[in-house]
């Protein structure tokens, strides 16, 4: 029945991470494999290389300046104060929402402050995470369905997806205030008088309509990369032995497809625990709407170092989901990739 | 009596038949219907980005589907410089900022790519798993050291400030997507070289690069899309005269200080989006497969 169609029974076409022996083997292969590894050390030196400066220097250097104080006119006596090592402060100030007291010693941040969000902004960042990649996980697999079928037109419909993933998220954000505008289209087409980016929750969905529409598309085309690996016999023995639609579903769509769909909602979920651009512009983070993102960019001009602090939580942050998916949830990145490159045609 | 029930057969088998026939139609035309619901999904924003790009300013917010008070206007106040816009240099930093990552991380990422993909060599899949990592890497976290360190060296607001940081992303989408691109080549020709007596670095050149240029053309275009739609490290390194689209299509200021001109920015957004999407719908096929062969955004 159905259920012998285990995940384990069928395997997709061999992955391409596989590694490739050429040329005879036997007398010889240890001194090749030796001159491929020189080989390829020569020729992935100068993108490790760019990406140490552009990325490992950058890191280091914001943790470094994470540990020192900022510079400035100290509240209380009006002096300027020079930086200095802080240790750990910064990070304790953001997570316990303290900020430098007159005179030294910190207080809690009064509200309106910068400090005073950072609570607010991971929960506001999380939200955001989890609503827009719910959404986008299930239109995207509906999507994929649709577009795997056999029609007329089928690559109109690719096409088509393609054309919110091209637009850039800055005119997307334009784009969509303005649909979202008083007068705007949406309000006239739900017969609405909503103020949408005027307060907290109309603010809220029109962040993620915004972000559902432009990055659906892309987990849309994961998926069906996912999909196209699964061989039709696979679905034809099951229908011969008289499984339903929602059996094949359940049992071989589903297991199958999982690891295709696992790497896309990791990809996304990353995206969108970095999500900038959109709320920044459609609603300036007002409303609830800042995520740690927009609170790092509005931090930057009051204090570097402390800024440095919130990006470095950031990004501990975004690499702690990272981990838990690969670990946790199978989201196995590095051969999945190289599979789905190998089963798209 | 035997023929009663023959023509009663007949008609019970063709009731059958039509009815497996009703469901096989009502199957093709609920996939119609969804594909129709995901077109309309998909391209309605877009096309009233459009269809409000071509409306006079006194019609803004007017709600007929259909183009009314076709104008040009629009685009004329795109490029008008007198509100303090610089739409034109804006398209142009644009153009010269992807172009330059687009060329340096192609030159540098081809060879990673053909290592990745092509030998065999210890911490293969650890080189992979970095560079994978480091496209997903959060841009806020580059922000605060570029910020400071770039002002302290004074390249705030010059080109290189806004190239530098770009190729942080665009590098690693290149290789990835290259390496998976070149997993799928005809590499016996290579082999075949060989025995002809080339070099591998000659096979490489005159072999492989001839046969991995629809490849390589591919990941240019995802690799210049990104830099292209890049809004973050934009908005804080660069300064007007070096600010790319992104920036300036968010920033559009209008007569009034407290009116957004939408129609010129919607004007904008169409001369930003038109010739990618255009690019992109001519590409479909390699565009998707580099898209998700790289699996980068």
């Amino acid at each position: 029945m159905a259920t012998e169609l285990g995940p384990t029974s069928v395997k997709p076409p061999a992955s391409g991470g596989t590694p490739i022996h050429h040329g005879p083997k036997g007398v010889g292969e240890d001194n090749k494999i030796l001159s491929q590894g020189k080989w390829a050390s020569w020729l992935l030196a100068p993108t490790i290389i760019a990406l140490g400066i552009v990325i490992v220097y950058p890191i280091i250097s914001a943790i470094v300046m994470s540990l020192q104080k900022d510079a400035g006119l100290d509240p209380a006596t009006g002096l300027f104060t020079a930086g200095g090592p802080a240790g750990i402060q910064n990070y304790v100030n953001w997570i316990g929402q303290q900020c430098a007291a007159p005179g030294g010693g910190t207080v809690a941040c009064p509200p309106g402050t910068l400090g005073g969000q950072f609570w607010s902004a991971t929960a506001t960042t999380f939200f955001f995470t989890i609503v827009t990649v719910t959404f986008e996980t299930v239109l995207g697999f509906w999507m994929a369905m649709i577009m795997a079928r056999t029609f007329k037109g089928r690559s109109m419909v690719r096409a088509a997806v393609l054309v919110p993933w091209a637009i850039p998220t800055a005119v997307t954000a334009q784009l969509w205030l303005f649909i979202f505008a008083f007068e705007g289209i949406a309000n006239k087409l739900f017969n609405a008088s909503i103020l949408w980016t005027g307060s907290e929750w109309p603010a809220k969905w029109a962040v993620i309509i915004a972000d559902t529409w432009k990055t659906t598309p892309f987990m849309a085309l994961l998926i069906l990369a996912g999909l196209q690996m699964i061989p039709a016999d696979v679905y034809e023995a099951a229908k011969v032995d008289g499984a339903t639609a929602w059996q094949r579903f359940r049992m071989i769509t589903l297991p199958l497809v999982k690891p295709a769909l696992m790497v896309a909602i990791l990809f996304r979920t990353l995206d969108a625990l970095r999500m900038f651009d959109l709320p920044y512009i459609l609603t300036q983070g007002a409303n609830n709407t800042t995520t740690l993102s927009i609170l790092v960019i509005n931090q930057i001009r009051q204090g570097f170092n402390s800024a440095a602090a919130l990006s470095t939580i950031t990004f501990i942050i975004i690499f702690l989901v990272a981990f838990i998916f690969v670990r946790f949830l199978g989201a196995n990145v590095v051969e999945q990739s190289g599979a789905t490159g190998k089963g798209k045609k | 009596m035997t023929s009663a029930t023959a023509t009663e057969l007949r008609a019970r088998q063709d009731k059958g038949r039509k009815t497996a026939q009703n469901r096989e139609k009502w199957a093709q035309g609920r996939t119609y219907i969804s594909a129709a619901v995901i077109l309309i999904w998909c391209l309605a924003p877009a096309y009233w980005m459009v269809v409000t790009a071509f409306r006079e300013v006194g019609f803004t917010y007017d709600t007929s589907i259909l183009p009314t008070h076709v104008t040009m206007d629009n685009f004329a106040t795109a490029f008008d410089t007198s509100f303090g816009n610089r739409f034109g240099q804006a398209l142009l930093n644009s153009v010269i900022i992807g172009t330059v990552v687009t060329v340096i991380s192609l030159v540098i990422g081809v060879f990673a790519a053909y290592a990745l993909a092509r030998l065999n060599f210890r911490f293969k899949f650890l080189v992979l798993g970095f560079i994978l990592g480091a496209s997903m890497f959060p841009g806020v976290a580059l922000i605060t050291p570029l910020f400071q360190l770039f002002t302290n060296i004074g390249w705030m607001g010059t080109y290189q400030a806004l190239i530098i940081p770009n190729i942080s992303f665009v590098l690693p989408l290149t290789v990835y997507t290259l390496t998976s691109f070149f997993r799928e080549m005809p590499w016996e020709l290579e082999e075949s070289a060989r025995v002809d007596g080339c070099t591998q670095g000659q096979a490489f050149r005159k072999v492989i690069m001839p046969l991995a240029a629809p490849a390589i053309f591919t990941t240019a275009i995802l690799a210049f899309i990104s830099s292209w739609n890049e809004f973050l490290i934009a908005s804080q390194l660069s300064n007007e005269a070096t600010q790319p689209v992104t920036v300036a299509i968010a920033s559009f200021a209008g007569a009034q200080p407290n009116q957004i001109p939408y129609t010129a920015i919607m004007a904008a957004g169409t001369i930003v989006t038109i010739p990618l999407v255009i690019l992109v719908l001519v590409l479909q096929r390699k565009i998707i497969a580099g898209l998700t062969a790289g699996a980068v955004k």
